[in-house]
């Protein structure tokens, strides 16, 4: 191009031999085989890597780590209660996600509902009936999630301020915050407030088990978000708004109204997690309560392309991957770190598969002409 | 009565607690300065940490006696080669396969600190040690080497050249690339990468290897951070998870200091006095998380005043975490 040719500090490639075009439609079928390929090579890298690290015969590995997320009936339970709480976190951000507000503040959000309700429990338990305990927990939670929510959404409505760093900084000034409660709460300076303190207001358990409840929320949020999202006068102001914003304000969508709407339902889910998290099943907290499932949501949301239903396979995955990595590292004798270096590839491999999905190269295409060196699209 | 000598070592404790930011900080605004909101940066400190202290170990297992200039140069090869590593994958998940920049950069948040607790934790195995950490104690005094007679210069000495060189040299850093971001056509072409990739491209820069370029000089300063706080701050002592959340700190203080280097020099020393104030202050047990929830605060506090102000110069870079196609223009 001559505009090139007139910037003389500047070398350019004039024939390259790759050249990348965007998919205009992506088959369904393709897809779904490019990301399955995708796992299937990051898998036998995961256990590559773990032979190089560990001596152990692959199989064993794949065979543990299946143990370790479906090994025994209680196994099970505690492997879907976890997909369970990452799922409704995961649901919780999505909406936000598809008007593109990258609220990365899931973490604090959760906690911030985490915290609100071990107040209520820390406060009223005891002094209330536990029925109207259990309304004030849920009440407390979810509008924590909505208020840590809402600040973010404020400013990013009306002053533009960046989203994604200011919902960082939230997570932190959460931690802290049930850094403060727990020694409030607990005198002896202990790093967690369990449930001898927190012993009222306790969900109950359905049928004799634990974990029944969360995964009965889980199970309809999923269903409620996906209508939300898709069948919404609402949901498609969503979608409007991501896709651009000035579309949105031409066709008469108050930008604002829902940026902020928005971010106070993604909130106040993430509270109600919080919720499920504190008062449906561990009845205690601490500032590391939420382990990052905050983060993790993000990554679930965003490999589903925001659908709520194939988040449910997403989350699945990715505990599978944790709970498995885990178990090999426990049975192997690992620092337990092992589980985070393999889930790190694996989701190498499933953010690098999205291109082959969504773009074409063209190999040696010496008509056209593309700013890619050949050596950065060789690596797959 | 407030005593001088307790204001000297306040200052300089401060300026220690804040090197590993000042160098997490500059790396990541040279990194988002090319429109990389690289979220992978308390993974690649970790990264770059663990990586020098595995050199470090090797080395100072391997001789009897440690030579004071290769205990330096072989941990600091390996955490630069260890975080460019990390950077890469950053880098060509986000600019060559146009990865969502946050999503690559949680993952290798997740992969960088794995990486470092993992290898500590085997580290710790292969010295059976009975305590869970791992002391370089002979690497970590040649980083620490200071200037002979800085001690015998008083509270001068004490507050101005009692430190190891990393501390030195982050400063160094800081200041070169707030002149080359600021002053040289180099720094100019990578801001423009970053406000708006089109714009550069169509000037004929290269975007893609700016981008390439920045973020992995980023990661590699940034790694440093990690190294300088295993083996200068904690006297080479590594320990899992014990670098904490300063990588995200280090992102704030990007904010802080509104994108510039040197902002950052004195937001860091500020970021570092705030973390040890408490120590300083009878401040009861009990209100302790509210003080160490102020940076963070505070880092709210200019994001959003700098959003309200609106003046160009002070804003994140246009681009910030949006991938460059070309053919999307």
């Amino acid at each position: 191009m001559n505009e090139q040719a007139s910037a003389p500090r500047v070398r350019t490639r004039r024939q390259s031999l790759i050249s990348i075009t965007k998919r205009p439609a992506v088959p369904f079928v393709r897809a779904v085989a490019v990301r399955a390929v995708a796992i299937l090579a990051a898998l036998v890298i995961a256990g590559v890597v773990t032979i190089l690290l560990t001596g152990e015969n692959p199989i064993s590995v794949y065979v543990t780590m299946f143990e370790g997320a479906f090994g025994s009936g209680p196994i099970i339970w505690k492997t879907f209660q976890d997909i369970a709480i990452l799922l409704c976190t995961s649901l919780a951000v999505t909406p936000a996600f598809r008007m593109r507000f990258w609220n990365i503040g899931a973490e604090g959000q959760v906690l911030a509902g985490c915290l609100a309700c071990a107040y209520a429990m820390y406060r009223f338990g005891g002094v209330i009936p536990e029925w109207l305990l259990m309304i004030i927990m849920a009440v407390f939670s979810v509008l924590a999630g909505a208020i840590f929510g809402l600040i973010p959404a404020v400013f990013k409505a009306n002053w533009n301020t960046n989203e994604t760093l200011f919902t960082l900084m939230m997570n932190y000034i959460a931690i802290q915050l049930v850094e403060f409660f727990l020694k409030i709460a607990d005198k002896s300076g202990s790093n967690t407030v369990g449930p001898s303190i927190l012993s009222h207001g306790w969900y109950p358990t359905l049928f004799g088990q634990k974990y029944l409840l969360n995964i009965i929320v889980a199970a309809v949020l999923t269903v409620l978000i996906f209508f939300y999202l898709n069948y919404t006068k609402h949901g498609y102001e969503i979608s409007v708004v991501g896709e651009s914003e000035n579309t949105a304000r031409y066709i008469g969508i108050n930008v604002k109204k829902v940026i902020i709407r928005t971010m106070i339902l993604s909130g106040a889910i993430c509270g109600l997690v919080g919720l499920l998290i504190v008062g449906g099943t561990s009845h205690s907290i601490d500032s590391n309560i939420v382990g990052g499932r905050g983060f993790t949501a993000i990554m679930v949301s965003w490999l589903a392309k925001f659908n709520p239903v194939m988040m449910t396979l997403t989350s699945f995955l990715l505990v599978f991957l944790e709970r498995g990595a885990g178990e090999v590292s426990t049975k192997f004798g690992f620092n337990a770190s092992f589980s985070d270096i393999i889930s790190g590839i694996i989701l190498f491999f499933i953010i690098g598969c999205e291109f082959f999905i969504n773009y074409q190269v063209h190999i040696n295409a010496g008509r056209k002409r593309a700013g890619e060196p050949e050596k950065e699209v060789s690596g797959q | 009565m407030i005593d001088g000598n307790v204001i000297v070592s306040f200052i300089s404790r401060a300026v220690l607690q804040g090197t590993p930011l000042l160098l997490g900080s500059t790396g990541e605004i040279i990194t988002e300065k090319s429109g990389n909101l690289n979220l992978g940066i308390p993974g690649i400190m970790y990264t770059g940490a663990i990586s020098g202290v595995i050199g470090g170990f090797f080395y100072q297992n391997s001789v009897s006696r440690v030579n004071t200039a290769l205990a330096i140069i072989i941990p600091l090869l390996c955490c630069l080669a260890g975080s460019l590593l990390v950077s890469l994958i950053y880098s060509f998940l986000t600019v060559t396969l146009r990865a969502n920049q946050n999503v690559t950069g949680l993952a290798i948040t997740t992969f960088g600190v794995g990486i470092g607790n993992f290898f500590g934790g085997s580290l710790i195995k292969i010295t059976g040690s009975a305590v869970p950490y791992l002391s370089l104690s002979s690497i970590a005094k040649a980083f620490k080497h200071t200037l002979p007679f800085a001690s015998k210069l008083g509270w001068f000495g004490e507050l101005f050249l009692n430190y190891g060189f990393m501390v030195y040299l982050a400063v160094i850093i800081a200041l070169v690339a707030s002149y080359i971001l600021k002053h040289t056509h180099l720094g100019l072409q990578l801001r423009a990468v970053g406000e708006s990739p089109a714009t550069a491209d169509a000037a004929g820069i290269n975007v893609t290897a700016y981008k390439y370029f920045a973020t992995c000089i980023g990661g590699m300063i940034a790694g440093l951070g990690g190294l300088y706080y295993v083996i200068d701050y904690s006297n080479g002592i590594w320990s899992n998870d014990g670098f904490g959340d300063r990588g995200w700190l280090a992102i704030a203080l990007v904010i802080f200091a509104i994108w510039r280097p040197d902002m950052s020099i004195l937001g860091s020393y500020l970021f570092g006095a705030l973390y040890i104030l408490p120590n300083y202050t009878s401040v009861s047990l009990q209100s302790l998380p509210l003080f160490e929830m102020l940076p963070y605060v505070v880092t709210v506090v200019v994001l959003i005043t700098v959003s309200l102000r609106k003046k160009r110069e002070h804003l994140p870079p246009a681009s910030l975490g949006l991938s460059y196609f070309r053919e999307e223009r």
